[in-house]
């Protein structure tokens, strides 16, 4: 048997983590591999297209009403869905009250304890908040956890500066233990060369874009029936795609400290691909009243 | 005649911060110094009130002991809800002594843990609605509680609770005042933080509830600030203050009720023993009420008769005739007590390493047994308390701040004092060492040591400490040559 690898998947907050994983997933399912996915966000959401159901009961939500996690057996948080992928999430608050970042560290070590973790598992994906805001967040990328990160990303600013961020938090781990960036998926925004963008992007990073999935109505389609396209329907171009990031992630062997770019060196390729304007730096601290001066100026000089 | 010279001390003090890497030594030697009485200021010669090192031994607490542990704790009337896991409420229950009249679990709260005892569930999915839930909870199972303090510990700080909404809908609901404290034990370097967290709480949630209403006020009303009951000193105190004609209308906090508090900005004038802990009120109702405030100190016959000419120089000649009458009272008695004692504990050297007020307080108490303390410190004070402690100490005493354990045992085998007057923590440290030690927190279970009546006791217990036969069985280390050598020579 070989032996269990784990991923976790980082990335903006909106770029598709969850619809990606569960896509993933399934086509990893569909190819016969064992794969549980861990969800490690309080919306609890990562699992919705594997079990066709609007939210999973989380482990913390049933430790609450339980009284406490220890109250709780396995077979009450899992659930098996499509291809008989495992389902867990970790859940949390509401938002703006306690701390979800320990819930994600308690249902993880719950998982550990109860033997979640089985040997005939070839995967186990976690599908993580956003940003990594607290040390609970990064409870899976810890020691003997997930030893590859896949951050999927966009060629959108805001998504490749958060991809970045999120080398940066992999360096600090990797110094310490064993985790590696394994590439970036590029879920497309269709932006101006996106791929050229974010090839690049990983190169700086010392990483490569394992794939580019193009953005095709049918996720939505899918998405509405609860379902992953790779379910709903295989046929479809779409699935071929997933299904190619998942052989490339099965045959990825291209893991490393990741070496993330400045943020001069960002902008300065955001200003290369012309997705940001080069700097006007006289502008700079300008009222709208003052910029209307210099321009009547100028005129007037002209 | 201090245990050491000058240069003896300011010697030891460098000998002693040999062992420390340069960092530390750099930092501790500016804790340490050697009293000079000329001085204006101790600004030059100490820093307090500043960050621990890691690796020392601090005998410090946290914020949450400074407001729950000291100022919230001792108000009997009160219910003071520990929020957060159940440790940091059950091992401050009840430790501190403060006496209190009344029915435990009736109308009196002080000796009981209330605790919202977190669980991992209350962590991830927040503690508030828990907290609403054991206040209410509370109103039906102690009715007679007249309000309910919330002492914050450290994970509700983390996690963001909202205790100040729920403390607002609880306030309506059991219309009783509900009073969130943000006293999270991270908070600051040591308990001095909670202190003032927990002055700040009284003057936004208590102060001027009764601003307006109509209150019997006498020329005479007083309030006893930072006087906390252990083993019964206020009650001690409120003695001599009711003898010489006052009315004390408040007691801040031991023996204290939330109605008295609510009453203070009435009185005349607040009388201030430990300043450290309420300074921050005091100043307050200053500012708001105009109420004057003096500190005054009744430990020993010096201090307490100079304490109540003070005081009594607020008020009319009745109280300054009342203050006579009772110095007059009490002198034989007090007399008594120094003429049995004196002779047993004459010419003894003491150290001190105590808390808010006692390592200058107590000085005097020390003086009229003809007692000398060579030695003091605060684990938590500021510069203001060391201003004021340069003129108690003798010269050339050494004073020392934060004092790690490690400073405290060199100082000790230095200076080799006959007693030492410190914490619990320090207790059994000295005497595996063969110290004489009384605790000066606690009162090691007895008290009380304020006022007159309080001195007797003092001075017993002082002489039934270091006096006590047991300690013949077992020489202190520094004595055992000079003992042999005695023998030898008999």
């Amino acid at each position: 048997m070989a032996k269990l690898r784990q991923a976790a998947i980082y990335g903006k907050g909106g770029i598709g983590k969850s619809t990606t994983t569960q896509n993933l997933v399934a086509a990893l399912a569909e190819s016969g591999k064992k794969v549980m996915i861990v969800g490690c966000d309080p919306k609890a959401d990562s699992t919705r297209l594997i079990l066709h159901a609007k939210a999973q009961n989380s482990v913390m939500e049933l430790a609450a009403e339980a009284g406490s996690v220890e109250d709780l057996e396995l077979e009450d948080v899992l659930s098996i869905g499509y291809g008989g992928i495992k389902c867990v999430e970790s859940g949390g608050p509401e938002p703006g009250v306690g701390c979800a970042g320990r819930g994600v560290i308690t249902a993880i070590n719950f998982l550990e304890e109860e033997g979640a973790y089985t040997d005939d598992l070839d995967f186990v994906f976690y599908d993580v908040l956003g940003d990594v805001v607290c040390g609970g967040f990064a409870m899976p990328i810890r020691e003997n956890k997930a030893q590859e990160i896949y951050i999927v990303c966009s060629g959108e600013m805001m998504a490749m500066y958060a991809a970045n961020n999120i080398g940066k938090g992999i360096v600090k781990y990797a110094n310490s233990g064993g985790v590696r960036l394994a590439g970036l998926i590029c879920n497309s925004r269709n932006t101006d060369r996106e791929d050229e963008l974010i090839m690049e992007l990983a190169r700086r990073m010392g990483t490569t874009m394992i794939h580019f999935i193009p953005r095709d109505n049918v996720v939505q389609h899918a998405e509405i029936r609860r379902m992953t396209v790779i379910e709903y329907d295989p046929t479809a171009k779409q699935a071929d795609e997933y299904r190619a990031l998942a052989n490339k992630i099965v045959n990825n062997t291209n893991f490393v400290i990741p070496t993330p770019v400045t943020m001069d060196e960002l902008e300065e390729l955001l200003m290369a691909f012309g997705i940001m304007e080069v700097e006007d730096e006289s502008i700079i601290g300008k009222t709208a009243a003052e910029l209307a001066d210099d321009a009547a100026a100028a005129a007037a000089a002209a | 005649m201090a245990a050491l010279t000058r240069e003896e001390t300011e010697k030891l003090i460098q000998e002693v911060l040999e062992v420390y890497p340069e960092k530390a030594k750099k930092d501790r030697a500016k804790h340490l110094m050697v009293n000079d009485k000329e001085l204006e200021s101790s600004k030059k010669c100490i820093t307090s009130n500043r960050k621990s090192l890691p690796g020392v031994m601090t005998m410090r607490g946290c914020a949450y002991a400074g407001s729950k542990g000291v100022v919230w704790g001792p108000i009997k009337d009160i219910i003071s809800i520990s929020h957060g896991p159940i440790g940091c409420g059950q091992y401050a229950r009840a430790g501190r002594r403060n006496y209190y009249v009344g029915t435990t679990g009736v109308d009196s709260f002080c000796e009981i843990n209330f605790t919202s005892d977190f669980q991992e569930k209350d962590i991830v999915f927040g503690g508030d609605k828990k907290l609403a839930k054991l206040i209410g909870e509370l109103e039906i199972l102690f009715p007679l509680s007249k309000g309910i303090s919330i002492q914050s510990e450290c994970p509700v700080g983390l996690i963001g609770d909202d205790i100040e909404a729920v403390a607002k809908k609880a306030a309506k609901e059991i219309n009783k005042p509900v009073v969130p404290v943000r006293c999270e034990g991270f908070r600051g370097v040591s308990q001095s933080l909670g202190h003032h967290i927990a002055n700040d709480s009284v003057r936004d949630w208590i102060i001027s509830n009764r601003d307006g209403v109509a209150f019997e006020k006498t020329p005479y009303d007083v309030a006893i600030l930072g006087d906390y009951n252990i083993g019964g000193d206020a009650w001690a105190s409120r003695i001599l203050l009711e003898e010489m004609g006052l009315r004390v209308v408040a007691q801040w906090s031991g023996d204290g009720t939330l109605a008295e508090m609510e009453n203070t900005p009435n009185v005349k004038l607040n009388l201030l023993h430990c300043y450290r802990s309420m300074n921050y009120i005091s100043r307050h109702m200053e500012e708001k009420y105009g109420i004057p405030w003096m500190e005054y100190n009744f430990f020993g016959p010096t201090k307490i008769k100079e304490s109540l000419r003070k005081i009594a120089s607020f008020f009319d000649d009745s109280i300054k005739e009342g203050a006579e009458r009772v110095i007059a009272k009490y002198t034989p008695m007090m007399d008594a007590v120094i003429a049995k004692f004196r002779p047993r504990l004459e010419g003894k050297k003491v150290m001190l390493y105590v808390g808010g007020l006692r390592p200058r307080h107590v000085v005097g108490a020390y003086e009229d047994l003809g007692m000398e303390v060579v030695g003091t410190g605060y684990e938590f004070a500021h510069n203001d308390d060391y201003d004021r402690t340069i003129k108690e100490m003798g010269d050339a005493t050494l004073i020392y701040d934060d004092v790690t354990g490690f400073e405290f045992e060199e100082f000790v085998k230095a200076c080799k004092p006959d007693l030492i007057g410190s914490g619990i923590k320090e207790k059994y440290v000295f005497h595996k060492m063969g110290v004489p030690f009384r605790q000066l927190h606690s009162w090691d279970y007895s008290g009380p040591y304020h006022g007159a009546d309080g001195f007797a006791i003092f001075a017993k217990d002082m002489d039934l400490t270091l006096n006590n036969p047991c300690w013949k069985l077992m020489p202190t280390p520094w004595k055992k040559p000079a003992e042999e050598a005695e023998k030898k020579a008999a």
